[in-house]
């Protein structure tokens, strides 16, 4: 039939049924209705959000006054600024040394927590305990040890007679840098320790029997059976840590505001700083925005270099 | 606001002044009065305290407002942090509080959303002394007041009496040549001093601002041009150098509670702060030597010849969105009742200095010799950015630390002072640009 025969015989035809009724009675009109709260929750609380913080990272809006259109011209001031420059040098540098670590300490504790152990459900319980500690309060606690007068690791050393002078923990540079990852890391191992734990009582015992039935040392059943298995919970894993760590702010804020001289300015405390009491909502929302595409990186990169690959499961790569 | 609401008349006021107190009644004529809208009520944006004594005092005068007028008033608090963004929400979305009590160069980021106060400001200038220029600085713009001034609190030099004189001073030097001499000879003694070069937001911001302005550095110029780049800078950058080279180790990691945390457990003896640190020492019976033994003194003057420092500021703003514009106006006249004035300077204890110069015989001031140099913040006061104007521009540098950058940057040996001054160059235009 052509379309002017179609139309011509549409009155012939019985009665059409309600378009509602049609619509919920489709398998795709029901699919979108079931579909619609998820949809209308994602578009208000997570899509609306990141357009508008991407659209004011194109404007020059500040707290109180709507601003205007201005292009690139945040990105441009950014690229050219030290301290944003700083703050992307430290936000990489932090959520790389960290990651690592974390991942290093995390897969050890959950190798250890793995075996046979005597009160084994304690430690797995005691070991979440920096990960349930509210991280202000972990972060302040962590505040008095750096403490450039009153630091416990500094008092004790000093005991000990190994120092003379206190230790600049969060004066120094290099030093703020490396107390920061430290109390970072701390926080961030059980997460990844308890995570790859379950991740390890999931791999078949039958497996790593037959192994050592066909003379596999510990190391070889770690390098061919448990790693190889465990790669598709660690690269989830790592990417929520990485996230963590790459948007880490309460942790940065009370130890240091960013300080000595911008050394452990991350991203988000930088953000946070020039949008909220400075009240440069428009370069504070480009330096977030500036954040996504490193995410968006460190995603892709677990996901396709380190999701389930076909020899898992008896193919060829 | 509208000139028929108020009326000039004096009957409500004697009527006020009747319940207020004394002594106003001769000069009422002189003050405007304004009569609360029907059914009004209000809601005050302000500050957490920082002393019991002065919520107290606020909330009893506030209760007797509303039992004279009849006009309700809740009171919010907010931390002092969170003040400047939800009163620039407040502003921008015309709805919220009627009125806030905030910080800074606040009314001047939302200057055309403010209930002009002229009138009320005027007549309580004429009435009781004239306003301190620094704190009237943050309130007009023109001749225009848009925001009352409030207070401002006090920052000041808090040192230990025995250990300045251990190093051989009988007096505290008065100028910063003989100030840089004497934290020498107390490092020299054990007993250093300590000013915050870290992101202390009150504390780092008072000692980078007298750096600068002590040696006749500024931000920008009055027109907002960056002014930053000067002998003068420089010469307060080489003066922070010296004297950081005396203060204990640490300070560029130190946030606003660290100078105190120290000065309590005796690891130094010079810094500069609030009255908080006297009563934090006065409170505690194991720190009664330190109390004891505490002085406060001005921070010294530099070769600008005058005694300038940035201190903390408060206005109270009241917004265009308020529905009773009378009511609020009558609320602040009511809190600026010289009874209920006084009463508010008492018990603030020293934590809020008086916007208005007849203030100044208020009696707390004379009850303990420490509260003395605190007496004189509104006097000593520059408004922040100066020599420019008032602005989300110079709200900006200060919030984004520009000069506690620089001078940290400098005396960390981080970068040159030329480099220093350059970075802080670069960060100060790009706020004042167009």
């Amino acid at each position: 039939m052509t379309p002017t025969e179609m139309r011509a015989a549409a009155p012939d035809r019985p009665r059409a049924r309600p378009l509602l009724r049609r619509f919920v009675e489709s398998r795709n009109g029901l699919g979108f209705l079931f579909m619609l709260p998820a949809a209308v929750f994602l578009i208000c609380f997570l899509t609306y959000p990141l357009g508008l913080g991407v659209w004011l990272g194109f404007t020059d809006t500040t707290i109180g006054r709507p601003g205007v259109f201005v292009g690139l011209e945040n990105y441009a001031w950014l690229f050219d600024d030290p301290v944003f420059l700083l703050a992307v040098f430290n936000t990489v540098l932090y959520t790389t040394v960290a990651s690592v670590l974390k991942f290093a300490l995390g897969l050890w504790l959950a190798l250890i927590l793995n075996e046979r152990l005597p009160f084994k459900t304690f430690f797995r319980a005691i070991v979440l305990l920096p990960w349930v500690v509210p991280t202000v309060l972990s972060a302040l606690a962590f505040w008095w040890i750096y403490d450039s007068q009153f630091s416990i690791i500094s008092h004790v050393l000093m005991n000990w007679g190994w120092i003379d002078a206190p230790i600049n923990f969060l004066g120094d540079p290099g030093a703020a840098r490396a107390s920061v990852i430290a109390a970072n890391v701390w926080r961030g191992i059980p997460f990844v320790a308890i995570s790859l734990l379950a991740g390890l009582q999931t791999i078949p015992q039958s497996l790593n029997e037959a192994a050592v039935l066909d003379g596999a040392t510990a190391w070889q059943r770690f390098t061919k059976i448990t790693l190889p298995l465990l790669t598709p919970i660690i690269a989830v894993v790592m990417t929520f840590s990485v996230l963590f760590t790459f948007t880490d702010f309460q942790l940065i804020y009370v130890l240091t505001r960013g300080g000595p001289v911008n050394a452990t300015h991350l991203m988000a405390t930088l953000s946070f700083q020039r949008a909220i009491p400075g009240g440069q909502l428009g370069e504070g929302a480009a330096i977030a925005v500036a954040m996504i595409p490193f995410l968006l990186a460190a995603i892709l990169f677990s996901f396709f270099g380190l999701q389930r690959r076909k020899w898992q499961q008896g193919g060829q790569d | 606001m509208r000139r028929r609401d108020l009326l000039k008349s004096t009957a409500g006021f004697a009527a006020a002044a009747s319940l207020g107190g004394f002594g106003t009644r001769a000069l009422a004529q002189e003050m405007p009065t304004f009569t609360p809208e029907e059914g009004a009520s209000l809601r005050l944006l302000r500050w957490v305290p920082f002393v019991a004594g002065e919520e107290e005092a606020w909330n009893t005068n506030t209760a007797a407002f509303t039992e004279a007028t009849g006009v309700q008033v809740q009171i919010d608090q907010e931390s002092w942090e969170d003040v400047r963004p939800k009163a620039a929400v407040a502003a921008n979305v015309g709805s919220g509080p009627d009125m806030v009590m905030s910080w800074f160069d606040d009314p001047f980021q939302y200057p055309d959303k403010l209930v002009d106060v002229t009138d009320l400001c005027t007549a309580l200038g004429e009435r009781d002394g004239g306003w301190y220029e620094g704190v009237k600085a943050y309130a007009t713009q023109g001749d225009r007041f848009i925001a009352v001034p409030l207070c401002a609190i006090g920052n000041a030099i808090c040192y230990r009496d025995s250990h300045m004189q251990a190093a051989g001073f009988n007096e505290f030097p008065t100028d910063t040549a003989g100030f840089l001499e004497l934290c020498k000879a107390m490092q020299a003694n054990g007993t250093p001093a300590g000013f915050p070069h870290g992101k202390a937001v009150g504390d780092g911001n008072n000692y980078a601002h007298w750096l600068l302005w002590s040696h006749g550095g500024m931000t920008v110029d009055e027109n907002g041009q960056v002014a930053i780049d000067s002998p003068e800078t420089r010469a307060a950058i080489e003066y922070a150098k010296q004297l950081y080279a005396t203060f204990i180790p640490g300070t560029e990691s130190w946030l606003d509670i660290n100078n105190n945390r120290a000065f309590l457990a005796g690891e130094i003896s010079l810094t500069a702060n609030g009255v908080s640190l006297y009563y934090a020492a006065k409170k505690d019976a194991a720190l009664a030597e330190i109390a004891e033994d505490l002085r406060t003194t001005n921070l010294p003057v530099g070769p600008v010849g005058e005694s300038v420092e940035l201190h903390q500021t408060s206005t109270l703003n009241i917004f265009q969105h308020t529905q009773y514009p009378n009511a609020a106006k009558a609320y602040v006249a009511w809190m600026f009742e010289p009874d209920n004035f006084n009463r508010w300077i008492e018990g603030a204890s020293a934590y809020c200095c008086q916007p208005l110069k007849r203030y100044e015989s208020n009696p707390v001031w004379s009850s303990n010799p420490i509260h003395v140099p605190y007496s004189k913040a509104s006097a000593s006061l520059r408004p922040n950015g100066y020599a420019g104007p008032l602005g989300p521009a110079s709200a900006g540098v200060m919030a984004d630390y520009v000069l506690v950058d620089m001078f940290a940057e400098a005396v960390t040996g981080q970068r040159s002072t030329d480099d220093a001054i350059a970075n802080a160059a670069r960060r100060i235009e790009r706020y004042y640009r167009s």
